[in-house]
């Protein structure tokens, strides 16, 4: 099950106060050889291949090389019944999106951009945006109860925040025409639903507040991340929708312009960052909110950190609430130079209504001179943090058949009623290690080379070529002609 | 550039000063952070408390408590790795309410576009440098000076460069840049070249140390304008002190400077547009920046705002000077050489104690005393005005300040006292090698001094060295006595303080009397005291336990018997 996220900006679900459920600049390659097939006596301690490639995606944008690829073996991880033995886990914390990553996505679409939702991803509308996100998900699904043959599943999905702040000026009325540029005329044809879902949650409660147009033939509702949403929906294939005005520009408009009042914050949030200062030591902090205020619930912390950064163990320290949160899992896997990252992995209950803080002291590396990257100044990657968990709900949510709506569970997966599962990546961290001043070496080897090679190879030249005087050939075609005859006739050539 | 172009965002600029114009005690912390948010930024305040030692006269406080307000732009499709910052310090004599106005529309205007790759943090701090000294600290979760602060709540990623804005009138005449940090730092020369830069295109008037440029090198004038700009940044970095909100941020590698606009009597007067342009260019270039500043100097020294001397053409010149210590330490090392074979011989033994005289023996064994209490002397400097300060106030009709202030120079001159209190120990036999013996064990220790602050800050290490060098070196106990006393006195770090005053003052065309002088004099040590305490400033322990023993040493040298 490969699946291909790249993210770009993180995003905050509350807009701006606090922290948030923040989506990474991370790209995440999960993957699971299936069993069998690799039938190492003795396992090699890495078979995969440097590079991954996504062979679905023609431009070769997210076959990327994971230098810091690690395994990842913890005993979380062996309990269902598949082989983990070849899971993997690496992360490319910086990775630009951009047209160039939205083309091939786009192809893959079965109506390409030509009809369909798919007419609204307009590359200048799309990178003018807030956020994006775009992901390519690949996971095999059984056909049948006992699993003898396979499909594939490839889901693709996109997510874009536009700051109304900008394009609005400080009204949050929009439609889809001022979004995209375009509006929506048909469906796919190879398209068995096509739909559109626009959350009106506070339209119902009161109709003065928003108004929608084109009216909503149809509502759905259902408990998304803990609290209740309604969606009007617009299905493209309902001709009633598209030919009355030959097009659908869905607008929403405030009556009542909504008070400053501020988002709903999310249950769990988090924050990272990198303490101290100086270019010997530091330390990675993470804080974990947790809101609620009567649960606490488990959150499971996975991070991986280049090797460059020497992590201190002894010093890994959990507080919350002013006192010491003692992990009930923890998984350690140490680096090794240039070979691995580590990989740390802990199972943290997070009190109702606290901050707890996760630090860890490290140490820089001095790496060598040409493991550095081009523009060393800049400051070197290293990649979000994941929390996963399951966050107690206020609402209880029943149920929902996986046939009834599928996008809405694929999205927003719920265990049981009461629970809902939210993976969060928290920002990525640029820290600087110990760079050695590039511009002498750099200006002394190109210059003593360039000498080189010039005195070198003009003096090879000069004493390897044998001089020769050449006689100036007159003649050409007529002369040759000339001497086949004369070889013919036994008289030496010309 | 389209800053404030349009008229409504004029007007709003408008009354924006006019609000802020009013008389004001404390950061109206509500108000800045609804106008914050209603630009469209992301706010976070941070409160504070700091007890300082002793109260700060020159500033009238004590016990210190603040908040600071920031607010962030985050930039769109950019994962909050790398930010910059604006900063305005605010302080409650509300001099600088017009550069909070600028500020204010400058995150107005910023936050319509859309090129930003960058976080960019507006930062106002409440009561100058302690308000960002603890947004500092509690950005980069660490506890330097024992401030009090409460944590932050937002945070934008690595610090890329900060600008720190001072702007006294809602017109200027001129702009001056302030580059000198906490302990002499300075920041990458390209972000002064990139202010120079911005000058010249928006042909505003750009100034250094308050001297304005001149345009001619080729006359005397020039060279002489150079010199007194390049004294006055010398003098300046020597102090250590942290001239403007940006020398804070060049401990955590932040590329900091502070503009300060400037308005006097010219003819020529450039409204807040003409700096709005200024600081947007250097923002929108800092934007654009891929990696950290780093490929220009990180040290030098300016005599305009368009010429450097590097650290390569400056350095000799405290090389030089060190050289005559260790030359006189070799010639002394010689000395002793010399008269201890003489002492064998006359006693009979030769060989290999040749090699080891026996005046390491009687020498050491009399260094021993010296060294020790010329080394208490200094540690008493450091610690009793600030811990005793209770005690002087409640036997002696002064105040804290002055208390520490006047501990301080007691304790000072009491080490001229040492060596009437140490001379009983010296043993009476040898007494030429005794006091060599010690002149070159401080030469050494001096000479290893300057040397490691020429290359920390070279102003104050080429300040102390053309001062204390040449006395040291002819410092001894034969001669004309009461001249070299003098002369020593007159070298010792205290006076270097005050000579620096006079002179500093005299470039900046306001001399000084004496007796402004003396209380100049006064001001400074407090400040400097408060200094190490509030920032780190490493000036006071630097003085108080390297070099005034040091300069002990050769005082006891002078009166060895």
């Amino acid at each position: 099950m490969p699946a291909v996220h790249g993210g770009e900006r993180r995003w905050e679900a509350e807009a701006a106060p606090g922290m948030a459920a923040a989506r990474p600049l991370a790209l995440l390659v999960l993957l699971v050889l299936g069993p069998g097939g690799w039938g190492f006596a003795d396992p090699p301690r890495d078979s995969l291949r440097e590079e991954l490639v996504i062979t679905p995606l023609p431009s070769g944008d997210v076959a990327a090389t994971f230098q810091f690829r690690t395994r990842w073996d913890s005993e979380l991880q062996r309990e269902g019944d598949t082989d983990h033995y070849f899971l993997r886990y690496a992360v490319l914390p910086r990775e630009v999106v951009c047209t160039e990553n939205l083309t091939p996505w786009k192809k893959l679409l079965p109506c390409s951009s030509k009809a369909g939702l798919s007419v609204l991803l307009k590359a200048d509308r799309l990178f003018h945006t807030s956020y994006h996100s775009q992901a390519v998900h690949i996971r095999p699904v059984c056909r049948n109860a006992h699993c003898t043959s396979i499909s594939w599943e490839l889901r693709q999905t996109l997510s874009v925040v536009f700051d109304a702040f900008i394009t609005g000026q400080g009204k949050k009325d929009w439609s889809l025409f001022r979004m995209f540029s375009r509006t929506l005329t048909e469906p796919c044809p190879l398209a068995s639903e096509s739909r559109v879902y626009v959350d009106i949650t506070s339209y119902n409660q009161d109709n003065e507040t928003l108004e929608v147009n084109p009216l909503p033939t149809t509502t759905y509702q259902d408990v998304i991340l803990g609290t209740r949403k309604t969606y009007a929906v617009y299905d493209l294939h309902d001709t009633a929708i598209i030919n009355n005005s030959r097009n659908l520009n869905l607008q929403l408009k405030w009556k009542k312009p909504p008070e400053n009042e501020a988002p709903p914050v999310p249950f769990l949030h988090a924050q990272r960052y990198v303490s101290g200062y100086g270019l010997q030591k530091g330390e990675l902090s993470t804080l974990l909110y947790n809101t609620h205020p009567y649960r606490a619930f488990p959150v499971l912390l996975l991070d991986t950190v280049p090797w460059y950064l020497r992590l201190y163990v002894h010093t890994l320290t959990i507080t919350s609430k002013g006192k010491e949160n003692k992990p009930s899992y923890i998984h350690y896997q140490p680096a090794q130079d240039r070979l691995q990252p580590h990989l740390l992995e802990m199972l943290i209950q997070l009190p109702a209504n606290s901050v707890t803080k996760v630090s860890i002291q490290f140490e820089r590396a001095l790496l060598k001179w040409t493991e550095y990257t081009p523009d060393p100044n800049h400051g070197f990657y290293v990649s979000p943090s994941v929390l996963s968990a399951l966050v107690p709900s206020m609402v209880a949510a029943k149920p929902v058949d996986w046939e009834e709506s599928p996008l809405f569970n694929s999205l927003f997966p719920v265990s049981d009623g009461s629970n809902y599962f939210v993976r969060l990546y928290t920002e990525p961290l640029l820290v600087n290690l110990p760079t050695p001043d590039f511009s002498m070496p750099y200006n002394v080897i190109c210059l003593t080379c360039t000498v080189v090679a010039v005195c070198y190879g003009s003096f090879y030249n000069l004493l390897t070529r044998t001089f020769r005087i050449e006689e100036p050939s007159t003649g050409g075609l007529a002369k040759r002609l000339a001497n086949l005859i004369r070889r013919a006739r036994g008289v030496p050539p010309l | 550039m389209g800053l404030l172009s349009d008229p409504v965002r004029r007007r709003a600029l408008a009354r924006l000063v006019l609000r802020l114009n009013a008389p004001l005690w404390a950061l109206p912390v509500a108000w800045l952070e609804r106008t914050m948010q209603s630009v469209g930024l992301e706010v976070y305040t941070q409160s504070f408390s700091r007890q300082l030692p002793f109260p700060d006269e020159t500033h009238e406080r004590y016990m210190v408590s603040g908040t600071n307000v920031y607010g962030i732009l985050r930039a769109p499709r950019a994962a909050s790795t790398e930010s910059l910052v604006l900063t305005v310090p605010c302080s409650s004599d509300s001099t600088n309410n017009q550069a909070v106005g600028l500020l204010l529309a400058l995150a107005a205007h910023f936050r319509g576009q859309i090129y930003w790759a960058k976080d960019i943090i507006f930062l106002v701090t409440e009561h100058d440098l302690l308000g960002t000294e603890a947004w500092l600290e509690a950005y980069h979760d660490v506890n330097v000076t024992g401030i009090q602060s409460s944590p932050l709540q937002g945070r934008a990623g690595a610090i890329q460069a900060a600008v720190a804005l001072e702007l006294s009138s809602d017109v200027v005449t001129s702009l001056d840049v302030a580059v000198e940090g906490l302990n002499g730092q300075l920041p990458n020369l390209d972000l002064l070249n990139l202010f120079q830069t911005f000058c010249q295109k928006g042909g505003l008037l750009c100034t250094l140390q308050g001297k304005l440029q001149s345009q001619d090198w080729t006359s005397l004038d020039g060279p002489l304008q150079g010199l007194q700009t390049l004294l006055l940044m010398v003098l300046r970095q020597a102090s250590g002190r942290p001239h403007g909100p940006h020398g804070l941020f060049l401990r955590y590698r932040v590329e900091a400077l502070t503009l300060r606009g400037i308005n006097s009597f010219r003819q020529y007067k450039y409204d807040l547009v003409a700096v709005g342009k200024t600081l947007e260019g250097m923002f929108r270039k800092l934007n654009h920046l891929l990696e950290r500043l780093h490929q220009s100097f990180f040290l030098y020294l300016l005599p305009a705002l368009s010429r450097f001397v590097s650290i390569g053409l400056y350095m000799p010149a405290a090389g030089f000077l060190l050289l005559v210590l260790g030359l006189k330490a070799l010639e002394l090392w010689m000395q002793l050489h010399e008269a201890g074979v003489g002492l064998e011989e006359t006693g009979g033994g030769s060989g290999p104690s040749a090699l080891h005289p026996p005046a390491q023996g009687v020498g050491l064994t009399s260094l021993v005393a010296p060294l020790l209490i010329s080394q208490a002397m200094g540690v008493a400097l450091y610690i009793l005005p600030v811990l005793g300060q209770h005690v002087a106030t409640q036997h002696f009709p002064v105040a804290e300040a002055e208390a520490v202030v006047l501990t301080l120079l007691a304790i000072y001159a009491a080490g001229l006292a040492l060596p009437h209190s140490t001379h009983w120990v010296v043993s009476p036999q040898a007494p030429d090698r005794g006091w060599m013996a010690l002149k070159l064990v401080a030469l050494i220790y001096l000479a290893l001094q300057l040397g490691c602050i020429a290359l920390t800050n070279f102003s104050l290490g080429f300040l102390l060295a053309a001062t204390m060098v040449p006395t040291a070196a002819v410092t001894k106990p034969h001669g004309p006595r009461p001249l070299y006393a003098a002369l020593l006195v007159l070298t010792s770090p205290a006076a270097t303080l005050l000579g620096s005053l006079f002179l500093w003052r005299e470039l900046q065309e306001a001399p000084l009397s004496l007796a402004e002088g003396w209380q100049l004099f006064l001001t400074a040590l407090a400040q400097g005291v408060l200094e190490h305490y509030t920032y780190g400033a490493l000036l006071f322990p630097l003085l108080a336990l390297g070099l005034y023993p040091c300069w002990l040493l050769f005082w006891n040298v002078l009166f060895w018997k």
